[in-house]
């Protein structure tokens, strides 16, 4: 049985489950931004994956960009994260609730 | 073999993926994320760059451990409907799908040689978003610089 485009969605969509799982789950800041980044990983494997299945090399120069457009998105993400820590002092997502209604 | 390799990489990069979201400290976090982009071979962004600004978001902000006692919030119950229900929607998805789109210009030769052609089509056919990723990259460093100074600027001044 050789590999597949499903063996590699499969795996994409397996990290995709467990980075909205840390998203959703965990109280930490970091630890959120992290499965963003996971987040990201798995979908730049489905697209890396899909550019080669479909003979097709716009996913491979998405793969490039996205990479890109995350570290600039954890770059922002930390330094909000070191403004709110400096004026609430916590690092949890359900202390941060101003805004709700 | 080409299985062998992807096996043994895709276990790699889900345990390590679950180890990110389940350990108590965050520098572990952070280190079993490298070993998860490792296994996804993005090594070349992610330790040089987002590994080192995490691990400095760690030790600046002086989380201790034994704050992280209790991970999970309140809402988890909602949390892992959200997620069961994802699992079933993707899941249903990712197993029925068909490609339907047409094959691209590249074939197999042309694809094991990609970095070149990669190169290539970055510099002609994309080089407009190169650059507008590159002001993006700009603008992400002076962002993140502003954030963080005019915080700084406050506090010196009450």
């Amino acid at each position: 049985m050789a590999l597949t485009l499903t063996h590699y969605l499969v795996l994409s969509f397996i990290l995709f489950l467990v980075g909205i799982a840390g998203v959703l789950l965990r109280r930490n800041i970091i630890i959120v931004l992290m499965s963003l980044e996971l987040i990201f990983n798995s979908v730049n494997i489905s697209l890396a994956a899909f550019s080669y299945f479909l003979q097709n090399l716009n996913g491979t120069i998405f793969v490039v960009f996205s990479i890109t457009i995350a570290a600039a998105e954890a770059a922002i993400g930390l330094a909000i994260l070191v403004a709110v820590y400096r004026r609430r002092q916590t690092a949890y997502v359900d202390e941060l609730d101003e805004m709700r209604g | 073999m080409e299985q062998f390799f992807f096996y043994m990489f895709a276990i790699a990069a889900v345990v390590s993926a679950v180890l990110v979201i389940s350990v108590r400290n965050p520098v572990h976090s952070a280190f079993y994320l490298i070993v998860c982009f490792l296994a996804a071979v993005q090594l070349f962004i992610y330790v040089g760059a987002i590994m080192v600004l995490f691990l400095f978001a760690v030790l600046v902000l002086d989380i201790g451990r034994e704050q992280f006692r209790e991970r999970f919030h309140g809402q988890t119950v909602p949390a892992l409907a959200a997620i069961a229900g994802l699992f079933v929607v993707m899941g249903i998805l990712v197993v029925s799908g068909k490609i339907t789109a047409p094959l691209g210009p590249f074939d197999e030769p042309a694809l094991m040689k990609n970095t070149e052609v990669i190169g290539k089509s970055l510099y002609t056919s994309y080089i407009f978003p190169f650059e507008i990723v590159s002001i993006l990259l700009l603008i992400a460093l002076i962002g993140a610089v502003v954030l963080v100074m005019s915080g700084q600027g406050k506090e010196n001044k009450g």
